[in-house]
């Protein structure tokens, strides 16, 4: 075993360490053994501990990966089929381990801050901090888990283990009614997409006769079965990555504490969709009609999402939907064909996704509150997370040179390609649609950004009470390093070592040289380039004259009449509870009374039909003494007379 | 000696004590019935060890004794009994003893 | 027809005639005393067959034990002294029963022994009974002591009413007041 696989193979297995020591500790501290400082004192220890240890590992895979090993060993025969335990590194998986641990480190050291007894805050608030630091370690190693996998059923593990880690942390805040319903909501409906991922994986595996990867990708399927393997991968990878029409869970799973909706959406859960189509690329590749699914798909929501965060007035509502659109131009870009467009966008919507997010809960926690109309004029008080929120807000409306922009050009450019030259393995009307969607979005994407700087961070305050200020150093210094590679990040796209990696994955034939996947840099500068950057000056400077009209008015008001159908992401929650949440509970119930009155009547009915037989029988047998003596003799005369006749004719 | 009429008196003790056990209403009477039945039982042995020839000698005598033992105790605990009904309902019917209502404590 | 067989004829008519007082007279003490005619018959039938040491034990424990006993109970159940109309029930299944049980195995009897004779062996002594009893039926015999121990002790139980478990005997001792509460409760 190389160096380069042992750290792919530690890389999930020292934040699962922590996790499980995390795990042990007292949940609830009071009236434990351990006091509640001294438990809290070692989850964080742990906490940071093994994320710091996986960031450390994921830089050290990424600095030795010269040549991408594969390696693995027998787990498990299933009949015919063999179940591999191993990993499969080429420089994508590195790179976005890199990511991942990036912000779950930030994450970890933001928790310890954020999630503790503010004095603002009732005295026995409970942030029962222990199982939380265990969870988002777990969640890191589900995540790498996924990454570093080289068999789809270790990757499928790592995928359910997430599922169950985004119900823990989104369920965590027990003070918020609405967590319970928004943790069981994503873990439902990312659960009707895992069903779909998981017939995909099973009638790959049996198809190819293994589980691994190298297998998978090598062996000859048949084209039908290719398409509905795709089809039904995609289905878990739209609930996982919340894309339409799976994508209702996300919003609603701000719910949870801040860092974890940045863990979820930068780093974990909704990567993790786009991260296993580009693991299996060239089955997609090969299948282009799930490609074209696909496209539909993301342009829908891309459209969609963007549509709908510019009414939100939650500011972490806003990000959220912000997220799902940002997550339809990866999908976009993957159905265009260039998963490297569609990595490089991910690393950088990771990083600046995280760092929104973080400093978002920098100024929740400052105001006390998640809503937009209540803040505003912030940027004299807090003007570390102003900067901070403007250079994320620049990097996901793609503000030159910000890293946003080098992305979001390197997928528009793809699928421009792919429109106006048909280079892209799906059909061109494909390309014609992410590409239309995504200029589309670019100017949306302008407006909602400069909404949400202009509504939380310039006119007067809102909250007179408030007296908000920069926060305490162990939140400052996450966000703080997270702007460096938000702002930076995209320049690494030019030719050079980085954009050579994300390109160079394990080719599954070692003859076939990726095609589709350009030699040169992912950046590719364009007279087309000045088409979303007059997109994006259209759609900041509509909001900008807006509230330069009236800066206490909140520009969401020139939707009109559309605002409420925006802010209700076009009443699609509406739409999935008739036609998917009532039939369900009224199935529910109609199986609940066929239980209670057929099933459990006709045990409790057998039950009571005994009890009377026995009752009555004892009414029968219980006779007066006199007339159970005289039966008694009676029958003894006559079995005594029949004796006797019966003697008598033998 | 002639066998026969120590035989039929026991038959016919036998049918009368079955005749006083089911025609007898007071409790004290049906026991009195009862020692009919067991006497009559008890000369049918003492008969039949003077005119049958066992293997044993004289085991219908023993066994007669042992009848009257297990009389002696069925008197004593049937009086028992018959004495605490008494106690209990101040009447000792036979026919008037309710079978039909349960114990406390049973159900 | 020999003098055995008159004295048994006799006794065994003076058995039988003396158990029909018994269940049918109206008077309890009188069924009491009819009894003890009807077993001294019977003992004195014993004594004819030869059997003595029976006869004697019927004599002692019968009529003198069982039936004192008997005429206790009557006393204490509060008997009346005259005759009484409600001691019988309907009589025509116990005629009917009793009747048949009675005259078939006489039926059976009669059939089986006809008007043969057998001659009567010398009369027993206690010795040769008591050899059997403590030969070979010495087990049975212990195991009747044990019997007759758990009759005494069972009597003594079902007499006392401070023994045993608490309810059932309160409500036992207490009569039939303390009965009626017991179950309203």
């Amino acid at each position: 075993m190389s160096t380069t696989t042992l750290l792919g193979v530690l890389l999930p297995v020292v934040p699962l360490v922590a996790s499980l020591a995390g795990l042990l500790l007292p949940p609830s501290p009071r009236g434990a053994t351990i006091g509640q400082e001294t438990a809290r004192r070692a989850a964080v220890a742990l906490g940071v501990a093994g994320a710091a240890g996986a960031f450390a590992l994921a830089v050290a895979l990424l600095a030795t990966l010269d040549d991408p090993p594969e390696s693995s060993t027998t787990w498990i025969e299933l009949g015919g089929l063999t179940v591999t335990a191993g990993v499969r590194l080429d420089g994508a998986a590195a790179l976005v381990a890199v990511a991942v641990t990036t912000v779950a480190l930030a994450v970890q050291v933001y928790s310890t801050g954020y999630l503790k007894r503010g004095p603002h805050d009732d005295v026995d608030v409970d942030h029962r901090y222990p199982p939380y630091a265990a969870q988002v370690s777990l969640f890191t190693a589900a995540m790498l888990l996924v990454v570093v996998s080289g068999d789809l059923i270790l990757l499928l593990v790592g995928w359910e283990v997430m599922g169950l880690c985004s119900y823990l942390l989104i369920a965590h805040d027990r003070r918020l009614p609405e967590a319970p319903a928004a943790a069981m909501k994503a873990f439902l409906v990312t659960r009707v997409g895992d069903v779909g991922f998981l017939l995909g994986i099973a009638l790959l595996g049996v198809s190819a006769g293994s589980f691994r990867i190298a297998d998978v990708l090598a062996h000859d399927h048949g084209t039908g079965t290719l398409t509905a393997a795709c089809l039904l991968l995609l289905a878990g990878v739209a609930g996982k990555s919340a894309q339409f029409p799976l994508h209702t869970w996300l919003p609603d799973a701000m719910a949870g504490p801040t860092p974890i909706s940045a863990l979820i959406h930068a780093a974990t859960m909704v990567a993790a969709g786009v991260y296993a189509v580009t693991r299996l690329w060239p089955l997609f590749e090969a299948a282009p009609t799930a490609l074209a699914v696909l496209g539909v798909m993301a342009s829908i929501t891309l459209l969609l999402g963007a549509l709908a965060a510019t009414a939100q007035d939650d500011i972490k509502r806003v990000l959220a939907w912000s997220t799902v659109s940002q997550i339809g131009y990866m999908t976009g870009a993957l159905a265009v064909g260039s998963p490297p467009a569609a990595l490089f966008h991910l690393l950088t919507h990771a990083a600046f996704k995280a760092l929104l997010f973080l400093a978002a809960g920098a100024v929740i926690h400052a105001v006390g509150t998640t809503l937009m109309s209540r803040m505003g004029g912030l940027r004299q008080s807090m003007p570390v997370t102003f900067w901070c929120t403007l250079i994320g807000l620049g990097a996901l409306a793609g503000v030159p040179p910000l890293s946003g922009f080098w992305s979001k050009e390197g997928v528009l450019a793809a699928a421009e390609g792919a429109a106006l030259h048909g280079d892209g393995p799906a059909p061109a009307w494909v390309g014609w649609l992410v590409w239309l969607a995504g200029l589309v979005g670019v100017a949306l994407t302008a407006w909602y950004a400069t909404r949400l700087l202009l509504r939380t961070f310039f006119g007067e305050s809102r909250d007179p009470l408030a007296h908000p200020h920069d926060p305490p150093a162990v939140l400052r210094w996450p966000v703080l390093v997270l702007a460096v590679p938000a702002a930076l990040l995209g320049l690494a796209g030019f030719p050079g070592w980085f954009s050579t990696q994300l390109q160079r994955s394990l080719p599954a034939d070692p003859d076939a040289v990726s095609n589709l996947m350009p030699p040169d840099g992912l950046i590719h500068l364009s007279p087309t380039v000045l088409l979303p950057l007059a997109l994006l000056v259209i759609g900041a400077g509509l909001a900008w004259v807006r509230w330069r009209r009236d800066d206490t008015a909140d520009p969401a008001a020139a939707l009109g009449p559309l605002r409420p159908v925006f802010a209700r992401a076009f009443r699609l929650d509406d739409v999935q509870h008739t036609l998917v949440v009532r039939p369900t509970t009224a199935l529910g119930r109609v199986a609940r009374t066929v239980d209670e009155r057929v099933v459990d009547g006709t045990v409790t009915g057998t039950g009571r039909a005994a009890r009377a037989l026995g009752g009555g029988l004892g009414t029968l047998h219980r006779a007066a003494l006199p007339r159970a003596v005289t039966a008694v003799l009676a029958g003894a005369l006559l079995i005594g007379l029949a004796a006797a006749l019966i003697g008598v004719s033998a | 000696m002639r066998p026969v009429i120590p035989y039929v008196t026991a038959a016919l003790l036998f049918g009368l004590g079955v005749y006083g056990v089911l025609r007898r209403r007071n409790a004290v009477l049906v026991l009195m019935a009862v020692e009919l039945m067991l006497n009559a039982v008890n000369l049918i042995l003492i008969t039949a060890d003077t005119t049958v020839q066992a293997v044993l000698p004289h085991g219908g005598q023993v066994f007669a004794l042992f009848v009257i033992v297990l009389a002696a105790a069925e008197i004593g605990v049937g009086l028992a009994i018959v004495l605490q009904l008494y106690r209990m309902r101040a009447d000792v019917a036979v026919d008037r003893i309710p079978l039909s209502e349960q114990p406390e404590g049973q159900r | 027809m020999t003098g055995v067989d008159a004295l048994l004829l006799a006794l065994g008519a003076l058995a039988v005639g003396s158990a029909v007082l018994v269940v049918t007279t109206r008077h309890l003490v009188r069924a009491g005393l009819y009894l003890v005619v009807c077993l001294g018959a019977v003992a004195g039938m014993y004594l004819v067959l030869t059997a003595e040491l029976v006869a004697w034990v019927q004599v002692l424990i019968y009529v003198g034990a069982v039936v004192v006993l008997l005429l206790f109970a009557v006393m204490l159940t509060r008997a009346p002294v005259g005759a009484s109309d409600d001691l019988d029930r309907p009589g025509w299944p116990a005629a009917l029963i009793g009747g048949g049980v009675g005259l078939g195995l006489a039926a059976l009897l009669v059939d089986a022994y006809r008007w043969t004779t057998v001659e009567l062996p010398e009369a027993g002594s206690a010795e040769r009974i008591g050899a059997q009893v403590f030969g070979s039926w010495v087990l049975p015999f212990e195991v009747l002591s044990v019997l007759l121990l758990s009759a005494l002790v069972g009597a003594i139980v079902l007499s006392r009413p401070d023994i045993g478990s608490a309810g059932a005997d309160r409500s036992a001792g207490d009569g039939p007041a303390t009965e009626d509460r017991e179950r309203s409760r």
